[in-house]
């Protein structure tokens, strides 16, 4: 019922004291690419025959391996495994110490509640079909042998979240639960303790405990999948800087730098601090800060930011602002104070809650009150107020959203996209206007060659292209490789830090690089083949290949589809005309970009908004609903609701049409529970619900709502 | 009425098997990986003999 009540935290709680076991023994690693047989028998084979490996066991749902031994490295097992072919990464104690022990807790719970479920009803068909006098007796007082401990055990989390609710002067779901099943528990046993003619409850009360912990063991199983696979996420970028001492290089975590501190980069690295260079020549990459594609040229007393990437040099950099200070943990306060408005935002399920509970209560007190003062019997009025309050909980409605959700980020999960918050799949629904930013979402961050040089000057400029990792290198390598050109031979290629790469071909010196370095004008690279006269290469950004389609189908559902981005108006607009977008803003700040969702928010439109960078981490925080791209940074992932996993943009309008019909599915469960109800309670009320009646209703919904939930979605 | 005297022992206590016999999948870890279980029952590595328990050669054939 976790999903139903804003107040609680039965599961939460559940967690946190399976949190507090210690951790099992051994080294967790983290496997993402595993996928079948095949992998499990490989991964495991691998470990096995690592000395002093005991025990290694892959579970391939959380995409982990657990490996037991004596004298175990985790450096050398994620060494042997990468000679195997897999991708491996320790997992660190936070990731570890969360193992699911909530789930356990709660299955067991559940179990025991239909054991005991079972077994007195077993014993109260025998007195509903007419046992009487001793035998009627005799049974009441086994079922309350057998009830009062597994109520007392198994409802123990509606119990302490109805007091938790109870304590801060609220209301929540948990509240009538409670009273429900412990009333229904209690009057039950002095019923049998007095030898009563009175209706019996225990019954009414395990049920009531069994069906709604099937929808907070399923509400639970679908979060906890989804935290797992991002906290992995997360764990697979914990940074790690160089530091550079007297003694020598030492590898730190990065947020134990301080400013002044002296760190190496190496090409490829991205950027733990805010800093300024001292040694080296290097182009920089800043489209995560800022959106820009084109890569930034530096040379030492340039001062860099945190979260760039250094392309082609190795670099030495002095700390300016590390840690909690840099740029990128000043974007982080704008996410945090996003996040505070948004978890406002009250789910289906918690409207729900809110308006039943007090009506409920209220209902219950009605039916005793009229009862007793029409009858004077005080037996008579809290047995019908018990019907009551047994009937008009909810279990169904405990069910109605879970089940749906539960089966809504399971399928999304099959196609990619990793459901993290509870409400997104509600908000994602309401969706009218979808905001993409440029780089790294709609385009693959890498460049495409777009001039068409001589074949021979493709030929030179691909070798000395083939050695760098510049984004403009892979781009004229995959442009040779394409048109089916081998590179020329060369000889003595040397890169020259932030301007370009050098070597001797047939006895000339030929160099490609900057087109200033060469001598030539323009954007791009230029090529010196020794002639005098350089060729020029030109690049543009390379959309990804669905973005066309995914753009289309979101304007078939009716959806404007919106680009900001960081980068400059000429590529942004090229972008804009080739995919059919309208609405286009270029050369935006991070906080440009929040705001202008925050203008939009402001005059009713629901945004959705997609990006990858930490320019997109304030407007992914502060739009609706969020999607970022798992090639993305952690810090956008943290901000979004969902993950889309697999890069494919055309999952979106999927997710889309998904989230709008699976609302329709809870609305429709919702309904069907409250049918039930408006059936029940007037029979309740005018006091003919018997024990069976009452069994019958609440598994009768239960199961409608259960089944309506995993219809195949339309 | 005397056999009450013995059945409803006998009904609790074929319940409480059953109880057992699921906190004994549970405790075995029978739950913690649905997906991973669905692949390797059609690994057949161990077909032919259980795998010795503590050994490490499992050269896969």
């Amino acid at each position: 019922m976790t999903a139903a009540c804003p107040a609680c935290g039965g599961a939460a709680q559940i967690a946190e004291a399976a949190a507090r076991r210690p951790a099992p023994q051994g080294i967790v690693l983290h496997l993402p690419d595993i996928s079948c047989a095949a992998c499990i028998a490989s991964v495991e084979g691998t470990l096995h025959a690592q000395p002093g490996l005991q025990e290694a066991r892959v579970n391939l749902s959380r995409k982990q391996v657990v490996a037991k031994g004596t004298n175990l490295e985790a450096d050398r097992l994620i060494a042997a495994l990468a000679a195997a072919g897999h991708r491996a990464q320790e997992l660190g104690e936070g990731a570890t110490a969360r193992q699911d022990g909530g789930l356990r807790d709660l299955l067991l719970r559940t179990g025991i509640a239909g054991f005991a479920m079972m077994n007195v009803m077993l014993l109260s068909v025998a007195v509903w079909s007419g046992a009487a006098d001793a035998t009627a007796r005799l049974f009441h007082l086994i079922s309350a042998a057998i009830a009062l401990p597994a109520v007392a055990y198994a409802a123990r989390p509606f119990f302490a979240s109805a007091l938790g609710a109870l304590r801060h002067g609220r209301l929540n779901m948990d509240v009538p639960i409670s009273l429900a099943i412990a009333l229904a528990a209690g009057a039950s046993l002095v019923g049998a303790l007095t030898g009563s003619a009175g209706h019996s409850w225990f019954d009414a009360a395990l049920a009531l405990t069994f069906f709604l912990l099937i929808g907070r063991t399923l509400d639970h199983a679908g979060r906890s999948a989804a935290r797992s696979a991002a906290a992995e996420l997360a764990a697979l970028n914990v940074p790690q800087a160089v530091l550079l001492t007297e003694d020598g290089r030492r590898v730190v975590r990065s947020d134990s730098l301080v400013a002044g501190d002296v760190i190496a980069l190496r090409p490829g690295d991205r950027l733990p601090a805010d800093g300024i260079v001292t040694e080296g020549r290097s182009d920089i990459d800043r489209s995560a800060l800022t959106g820009e594609s084109a890569p930034v040229p530096v040379a030492p007393g340039d001062s860099l930011m945190a979260g760039e990437v250094a392309l082609s040099g190795a670099l030495t950099l002095r700390v300016l602002r590390a840690g909690k200070d840099t740029a990128l943990n000043r974007l982080s306060d704008l996410v945090a104070t996003a996040e505070m408005q948004r978890s406002r935002f009250t789910g289906l399920a918690d409207r729900a809650a809110r308006a039943y509970a007090p009506l409920v209560h209220l209902l219950g007190l009605v039916a005793f009150a009229g009862w007793w003062a029409g009858t004077s019997e005080a037996w008579r009025a809290l047995d019908v107020a018990i019907s009551v309050l047994v009937i008009t909980c909810p279990c169904a409605l405990g069910l109605a959203i879970p089940a749906v959700s539960v089966v809504a980020t399971g399928r999304l999960f099959r196609r990619g996209l990793l459901v993290k918050s509870r409400t997104a799949l509600e908000r994602t629904a309401a969706i009218d206007l979808v905001v993409f930013d440029k780089t790294g979402t709609l385009t693959t961050g890498e460049a495409r060659l777009t001039s068409a040089p001589p074949r021979e000057a493709l030929a030179l400029a691909a070798a000395l292209a083939a050695g760098s990792s510049h984004p403009y290198s892979r781009a004229i390598a995959r442009a040779a490789e394409e048109a089916g050109i081998a590179p020329a031979p060369v000889q003595d290629a040397q890169e020259r830090a932030g301007l370009g790469i050098e070597a001797r071909h047939e006895g000339r010196v030929i160099r490609l690089g900057r087109p200033s370095w060469i001598g030539a004008s323009g954007d791009g690279v230029a090529l010196d083949d020794g002639s005098g006269t350089p060729t020029l290469f030109t690049f543009e950004e390379a959309l990804r290949p669905d973005a066309a389609a995914a753009v289309a189908a979101l304007h078939r559902q009716g959806l404007e589809v919106a680009l900001l981005s960081g980068d400059t108006a000429l590529p942004c607009r090229r972008v804009a005309e080739s995919l059919g977008i309208e609405t286009l803003q270029a050369a935006m700040t991070p906080e440009e970009k929040a705001d202008w969702i925050r203008a939009r928010s402001a005059t009713g439109r629901r945004v959705l908004m997609v990006g990858d960078g930490l320019n997109d981490t304030g407007a992914l925080s502060l739009a609706h609903a969020s999607v970022a791209l798992g090639s993305g940074l952690d810090a956008a992932q943290k901000a979004a609701d969902v993950v889309l996993l697999s890069g494919q943009l055309t999952r979106i309008p999927e997710l889309l049409s998904i989230s709008r019909r699976s609302l329709g599915r809870m609305r429709q469960n919702i309904a069907l529970s409250l049918g039930y109800n408006v059936i029940a309670v007037p029979v309740a009320l005018a006091g003919l619900a018997t024990p069976l009646l009452a069994a019958l209703a609440m598994s009768l919904s239960s199961l409608t709502v259960s089944l309506n939930a995993a219809r195949r979605l339309r | 009425m005397n056999v009450l005297a013995v059945l409803i022992p006998v009904s609790v206590g074929l319940g409480l098997v059953g109880l057992a016999g699921f906190v004994w999948t549970m405790r075995a870890a029978q739950y913690d990986d649905a997906e991973g279980d669905r692949h390797r029952v059609l690994d057949e590595r161990w077909d032919e003999a259980p795998r010795p328990p503590g050994q490490s050669d499992t050269s896969p054939r």
